[in-house]
C-alpha cells in the first residue's frame, strides 16, 4: 500500500503493527471502530451496550434508484457493524470508562437516530456508574437519510452532555479524521477535555463546500487538527501510540 | 463517494427571483387573472363601462385557484415559497409585533454579526427577550445580514442575550429563518461548529421558556442553533431541512439539479415534520402564502406566541427542563412516516434490546 501523505510504499502488516500509522511520515489511516476499540481499550475489556440498536428509517428515505435500507444492508456487510457508533464500557489502563466509538465505514460515519441514541445511552450509564466518559468521534455529519431526525440528535446528544456536566462528569472527546458537519457541531465539540489525532480533518462545513461558497482556494493546512489546535479548540494533538497513557493521566488528574 | 463533511452542506441558497411580479412559476394562472383584472379596470375607467361583476367573479377565481394551489404544494414549490423575496422577514415581526423593541448589540468578544438580531421588547404584555435570523430586504441589508448565514459570533451573541434573560426571567422566543450557518474560512477559524454546539447544549438548561418559530427558511444545524426550546412552531409553508435540498441532491442524486426530488424525500414541510415530532405547531398562512398578507401572518404569530409563553409561564421550572429534554430525546421514537406509513413503538424496542444488552455483558478483569 502506499502512504497517501508521504506516498512511499508500504507493507500493509508494517503499518497494522504500527498502529496504522504510517512509519515514514506519522500519518494516522483511517480506522474502524473495532481496530479503534482493540487499540484503545485492555484487552477484552469492551463490554458492548445496545449492539443490537439498529437504524429504523424514519422518512421512507428514496434516492436515485436505490432507498436508505438498501444502503443500510449494504454497510452492514462493509463495516461488519450494525450503525455508525458502537458503545460499551470498557477499561483503558486499568480505568474504568464508557466508551463510544465512531464506525467510518458506516454510512459514513454519519450521525442518525441510532448514533445519536447510542451517545445519550453512553452519557446515562456515564452518570449511573460514575465513570469517565470517552468518544471517539470519526463522522461525515448529520445522516441525511433520516431528515431533520438526524438534525435533532445533534440537540438531543447536546442536551444530554449538559446532564452529564450538571452531574459533573468528565468528558473527553478523541477528534479523529474526519470529524465533520453535525457531530463537530454537536458532542464532539463539548468535550471537557478534547483531544485530536494529527493530521485530522476537523470542522464545521466540508472543505469542498466553504471553497464553492467563497470561491478562493483554502489556505494550507485549513481544518486540520493542527488548525484547530492553534486556534484554540482542542487541548491537545495526541499520537495514536500515546492515546492510551494520555487519556489514563487525564483520568487520572480529574479523580474525585 | 460524497465529499466528508458535506452531509450537513450549509451553502447559502440562491434568492429564487420570480420572473415577473414576484408571482412563482406554478402561480402561472393566478398572474393571468390578475392580468385580466388590471385589464378591466383600465377598460372601465377609459370606457366608462361597469365591469365590477365580472371584476368580483375573477377575484373570487383567483381565490379559489390560489387556495387550490397552496393546498397541493409539493415540497420544493414550498421551499420556493419560504424563499420568496417578499416574504416577511425578521424586520416585519419586530416592526408589527414586538412592541418597543430595544436592541442588544455585540457577542462581546469579537463582534456584531447582523444576521442575527437581539433586544428586549414586548410581545402582548409579556417582556420578551427576541433571538432572530435576519436577511435584508434592500441589497445593502442583505450583504449586512451576510443574506442570513451567520458566523460564530452570531451564535455568541445570541447565546449572550439568552444568559441574560435568563438572570432577569424573562422568556425569549426566537425566530428561526437562515440558509444555514455561514461556510466561510473566517467562521471555521472562530469556531463556528463549537459555537453552536454550545448553544444546543446550554439551551437545553435555560431556566426560563423558549418559544422559537421557523418563519421560513429552517437551514440545518444554523437554524438549530437557535431551535432548541420548549416549543417549535413553523410556518405553514416554512421548511426545516437537515441539508438544503440542492446540497442533498448534490451528493446523493450526483446531480444538483434534481433538487425536487431531494426536496420531496427529506420531508421537509410542516406537515412531515409535524408527523416526525420535530415541530409541535404549524401556524397556517394566509391564502396564497406569507407575502400575499404580511399582517395577517404576523398576527397569526403574535397569537400563537402570546398563548404558548402563558402555557409554558404556568409550567413548574423543573417541569419545564424535564419536558425540554423529553422533547429532544424522543425525536424519532415515535413515528415512522415512511413510504408504509404505520407508527412504530421505537422506545419499547430500544428497551427490549437494552434489557438483552445488559444480561449480555460478562465483567471482564481490568487489566493494567
Ligand atoms: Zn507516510
Amino acid at each position: 500500500m502506499r502512504c497517501p501523505a508521504c506516498e512511499h510504499m508500504l507493507y500493509k502488516r508494517t503499518v497494522e503493527k504500527n498502529l496504522t500509522v504510517c512509519p515514514e511520515c506519522t500519518h494516522h489511516f483511517r480506522i474502524g471502530a473495532a481496530t479503534r476499540i482493540s487499540y484503545l481499550v485492555d484487552d477484552g475489556s469492551f463490554q458492548q451496550i445496545l449492539e443490537d440498536l439498529t437504524a429504523s428509517d424514519p422518512l421512507g428515505f428514496k434516492f436515485r434508484g436505490t432507498t436508505y435500507k438498501q444502503r443500510i444492508k449494504d454497510d452492514e456487510k462493509k463495516s461488519g457493524s450494525k450503525e455508525a457508533m458502537q458503545i460499551g464500557k470498557a477499561f483503558i489502563k486499568g480505568r474504568g470508562v464508557v466508551l463510544g466509538v465512531m464506525e467510518p465505514n458506516f454510512l459514513m460515519g454519519s450521525m442518525g437516530y441510532v448514533v445519536g441514541e447510542k451517545l445519550c445511552a453512553a452519557v446515562d450509564k456515564a452518570i449511573e456508574e460514575s465513570l469517565p466518559l470517552v468518544v471517539v468521534s470519526c463522522s461525515g455529519g448529520a445522516r441525511m437519510h433520516e431528515g431533520v431526525v438526524s438534525l435533532g440528535q445533534m440537540a438531543k446528544t447536546s442536551a444530554a452532555l449538559a446532564k452529564f456536566d450538571e452531574a459533573r462528569g468528565l468528558f473527553i472527546s478523541v477528534l479523529t479524521d474526519p470529524t465533520t458537519g453535525g457531530v463537530t457541531a454537536s458532542f464532539a465539540m463539548l468535550g471537557d477535555i478534547t483531544i485530536a489525532e494529527p493530521g485530522a480533518l476537523i470542522g464545521f462545513a466540508g472543505p469542498r463546500t466553504i471553497a464553492e461558497t467563497i470561491k478562493v482556494e483554502l489556505p494550507e493546512g485549513f481544518q486540520t487538527a493542527e488548525f484547530m489546535l492553534e486556534h484554540g479548540f482542542v487541548d491537545m494533538i495526541v499520537h495514536r501510540k500515546d492515546l492510551r497513557s494520555e487519556i489514563a493521566r487525564l483520568i487520572d488528574y480529574c479523580q474525585k | 463517494m460524497a465529499e466528508w463533511g458535506t452531509l450537513t452542506g450549509k451553502m447559502p441558497s440562491q434568492n429564487i427571483s420570480p420572473n415577473n411580479g414576484g408571482y412563482l412559476d406554478f402561480e402561472q394562472k393566478v398572474a393571468e387573472l390578475d392580468d385580466q383584472v388590471k385589464e378591466l379596470r383600465g377598460l372601465g375607467s377609459t370606457k366608462g363601462i361597469d365591469y365590477s361583476a365580472e371584476i368580483r367573479r375573477l377575484q373570487r377565481e383567483r381565490v379559489a385557484e390560489l387556495k387550490r394551489i397552496y393546498s397541493n404544494l409539493t415540497a420544493w414549490q414550498t421551499v420556493q415559497v419560504a424563499r420568496h423575496p417578499d416574504r416577511p422577514l425578521l424586520s416585519d415581526y419586530l416592526n408589527l409585533m414586538v412592541k418597543g423593541f430595544r436592541e442588544l448589540r455585540g457577542d462581546r468578544c469579537f463582534g456584531d454579526d447582523r444576521s442575527i438580531v437581539t433586544g428586549l421588547g414586548r410581545i402582548g404584555r409579556e417582556k420578551v427577550m427576541v433571538i432572530g435570523q435576519n436577511k435584508g430586504k434592500t441589497t445593502k441589508e442583505k450583504v449586512d445580514c451576510n443574506f442570513g448565514c451567520p458566523n460564530p459570533e452570531g451564535y455568541r451573541k445570541a447565546l449572550a442575550k439568552m444568559k441574560f434573560a435568563e438572570k432577569f426571567g424573562i422568556p425569549i422566543v426566537t425566530f428561526v429563518d437562515t440558509p444555514g450557518a455561514y461556510p466561510g474560512i473566517g467562521a471555521e477559524e472562530r469556531g463556528q461548529a463549537q459555537a453552536i454546539a454550545v448553544n444546543l447544549m446550554e439551551m437545553s438548561r435555560i431556566r426560563v421558556p423558549i418559544v422559537s418559530i421557523c418563519i421560513g427558511e429552517g437551514g440545518s444545524g444554523g437554524a438549530l442553533g437557535i431551535s432548541v426550546g420548549d416549543r417549535l412552531a413553523m410556518l405553514q409553508f416554512a421548511y426545516y431541512s437537515v441539508i438544503s435540498p440542492e446540497g442533498c441532491a448534490a451528493i446523493l442524486w450526483r446531480d444538483g439539479s434534481q433538487a425536487a426530488d431531494a426536496a420531496q424525500a427529506l420531508k421537509l414541510t410542516s406537515t412531515d415534520l409535524l408527523k416526525l415530532g420535530l415541530i409541535d405547531a404549524v401556524i397556517p398562512e394566509p391564502v396564497g402564502g406569507a407575502h400575499r398578507n404580511v399582517h395577517d401572518v404576523v398576527h397569526s404569530v403574535e397569537r400563537y406566541t402570546v398563548k404558548t409563553l402563558a402555557d409554558l409561564k404556568r409550567t413548574k421550572m423543573e417541569n419545564l427542563l424535564e419536558n425540554r429534554y423529553k422533547k429532544w430525546r424522543s425525536l424519532g421514537t415515535s413515528v415512522t412516516i415512511g413510504a408504509r406509513g404505520k407508527p412504530r413503538p421505537t422506545k419499547a424496542r430500544i428497551k427490549a434490546v437494552a434489557k438483552v444488552a445488559s444480561t449480555k455483558a460478562r465483567p471482564t478483569p481490568a487489566k493494567v
